[in-house]
């Protein structure tokens, strides 16, 4: 049956904020606590609890640590027929349990899966849903969810609202919101839900996985990146980018125009089309700061932004900034570094 | 086998302005483009044609000017294009968008293949592809990075972060294409000269009456989502250039700001 929205329904009825968890070949991934760190903020002061759903196979364990998290709940959406992907069997399942509980909000991780799913979901249950929001609050007025997201890649910011149907669906920017913090004791159970799935409900399956093989690059949890941008002149140029990470502990990161270039593997990419960072320190090396860029590193705590030229777009958005020539400035900048170390032994 | 392409017309983003005090854009003189992933879609589509025994429609949701990307498409070598254009689809969220492109797909019917954009670079909604599929009750595979056929069944290659999956879909299918899924063709001479012949009306347009549609669920009112305000993003930053005489001396003093605010 195909569902419409609009209809007459009593928004009184919904309750509760819910994660839809993300699980890849079993594992947690990384998104899931952050949306449950964000459904805590939002659920804070008002009589919402905060639950995460998560479908799968055999992964018990692994979606007990979501307790430590700080969920009331977990719905644990158990069928062989989840053990693998597919957008027909997650989306079934897991709007099958919205229909029924009528959770008020529902937060989706925006990767490429939740980026599949959200909107399936969204159709099956009949509401709106607003895709890769960087920021939700809630109306303090009228309880709504203001759900802001960027758009004309991040030139403009637009927040939306979901007013008359329910639950308010939003997917989630990986990367941007808090993380939950791991709390020492469970709290919380965990409800196993058997779905009403049969085989010929998945009409699309996945038949293999193809690992990329290469060394994962972890931009999202990095407290420390250094990036470098066409600046650097070359491929050769990551090389001196890669010795200052590796110096400071930190990630090795990109613009898009070097990615273009083939100089350096998309995973390594920053920005509206990569990956978004929040760490404590992003060092631009030969970045002349395009929006794109901008996009997805303005967040992180400090910006430091080296360049030859004095104009770049890159010094208005940085705290600390540096007008000179890679290949003089980071050696310097190593050298200083094995100072203060030896400093503090 | 039928392939149907929705495209979306858009302005050129890496052209767009913002007016910093009013938060709107600034379209005057931007470009309009056939978004780029709804290109990807279109020459897999005539990639499929060249390869298999099928036609290729083209259809779009938009103003009158969106003829414009359909008479590109056609130039391209499309078969038939259609516009969806009323001013009761105007303000139209991803719900209204793929619930108007849904019932024109019906319409069409008797379809193998949905191919989409993954997103358009306006929106970045990624949403109307997968609402379409849902619509028409069809399976999906997004990200579409390679399309093969075998047994009846499409073999799609379909992108995540953490590697490829491998997908076997029965079709009808959605699959909606990222750029790594090919390099979109040029227009040739001879598709130009067809597709923009003086006179040529070679784009049907279709409106709310053409269409088996309810009326609540589509437009600015039957979208369930609205824009509740927009705004410039402004940054708050330190914005402190370091001087010295040569980038060593420069090096030395940004070390002993980020030590001295303990962040190395």
């Amino acid at each position: 049956m195909r569902r419409k929205v609009n209809q007459a329904i009593n928004l009184s009825d919904y309750k509760d904020i819910w994660v839809i968890g993300e699980q890849r070949e079993g594992k947690i991934h990384p998104v899931t606590t952050e949306l449950i760190g964000e459904a805590k903020k939002l659920a804070e002061g008002t009589a919402n609890q905060v639950m995460a759903v998560v479908a799968g196979h055999k992964i018990e364990e692994e979606v007990e640590k979501l307790l430590y998290y700080g969920v009331d709940k977990v719905y644990y959406i158990n069928s062989p027929l989840l053990e693998t992907f597919s957008t027909d069997g997650y989306s079934k399942a897991i709007a099958e349990l919205i229909l029924e509980k009528k959770p008020e909000i529902v937060l989706v991780g925006a990767t490429s899966i939740g980026r599949d799913i959200g909107p399936r979901l969204a159709a099956k249950i009949g509401t709106g849903l607003v895709a890769d929001c960087t920021k939700l609050e809630i109306d303090p007025s009228d309880g709504k969810l203001l759900q802001t997201r960027p758009a004309f890649g991040g030139n403009l910011m637009a927040t939306i609202i979901c007013p008359k149907n329910r639950p308010q669906m939003a997917t989630v920017r990986p990367g941007v919101m808090k993380k939950a913090v791991h709390e020492a004791n469970a709290v919380g159970i965990v409800e196993t839900v058997s779905p009403t799935l049969k085989a010929e409900d998945i009409a699309a399956r996945v038949v293999e996985m193809i690992q990329s093989g290469k060394k994962r690059v972890n931009l999202t949890d990095a407290k420390i990146i250094v990036s470098g941008g066409r600046g650097i002149k070359g491929p050769e140029g990551f090389d001196l980018i890669k010795a200052l990470a590796d110096k400071l502990g930190g990630e090795v990161g990109s613009s898009r125009a070097c990615v273009d270039c083939g100089w350096i593997d998309h995973m390594h990419q920053v920005g509206q089309t990569g990956t978004t960072v929040r760490p404590v320190v992003y060092i631009a090396c030969g970045i002349s700061g395009a929006i794109q860029h901008l996009a997805g590193m303005s967040d992180s705590d400090y910006i430091i932004a080296i360049n030859t030229d004095p104009e770049a777009p890159i010094f208005k958005v940085c705290d600390y900034g540096i007008v000179g020539d890679l290949k003089e400035v980071i050696p310097a900048m190593m050298e200083e570094v094995d100072k203060l170390n030896v400093f503090e032994l | 086998m039928k392939i149907i392409v929705c495209l979306k017309q858009v302005p050129d983003t890496n052209e767009v302005r913002i007016n910093q005090e009013t938060g709107t854009l600034i379209r005057d003189g931007v470009p309009s483009i056939i978004n780029p992933d709804d290109k990807n879609a279109l020459e897999e589509a005539l990639r499929i044609k060249a390869a298999h025994d099928c036609t290729v429609t083209v259809i779009s949701m938009g103003p009158p000017q969106a003829k414009d990307a359909l008479k590109e498409a056609l130039a391209m070598g499309a078969d038939e294009a259609i516009l969806l254009s009323d001013r009761a689809f105007g303000g139209s969220d991803t719900w209204a968008t793929a619930t108007v492109l849904a019932a024109a797909i019906e319409k069409i019917g008797s379809y193998d293949i949905i191919l989409c954009g993954r997103q358009a670079i306006d929106g970045d909604t990624a949403q109307v592809g997968p609402e379409i599929a849902e619509f028409l009750n069809i399976p999906q595979v997004t990200y579409a990075k390679k399309i093969d056929f075998k047994d009846g069944k499409a073999i799609v290659t379909r992108y995540t972060e953490t590697g490829d999956y491998v997908i076997e879909s029965k079709m009808p299918v959605l699959l909606t294409a990222i750029k790594e899924l090919n390099v979109p063709r040029y227009p040739t001479v001879k598709g130009i000269l067809n597709a923009y012949a003086p006179g040529s009306d070679n784009i049907s347009v279709w409106g709310i009456d053409d269409l088996t549609i309810d009326a609540t669920q589509i437009g600015l009112k039957g979208s369930p989502t609205n824009v509740y305000k927009s705004f410039v993003p402004t940054k708050s930053k330190t914005n402190e250039m370091i001087d010295g005489l040569n980038g060593k001396e420069k090096a030395a003093k940004l070390i002993g700001k980020l030590s001295d605010l303990k962040l190395i």
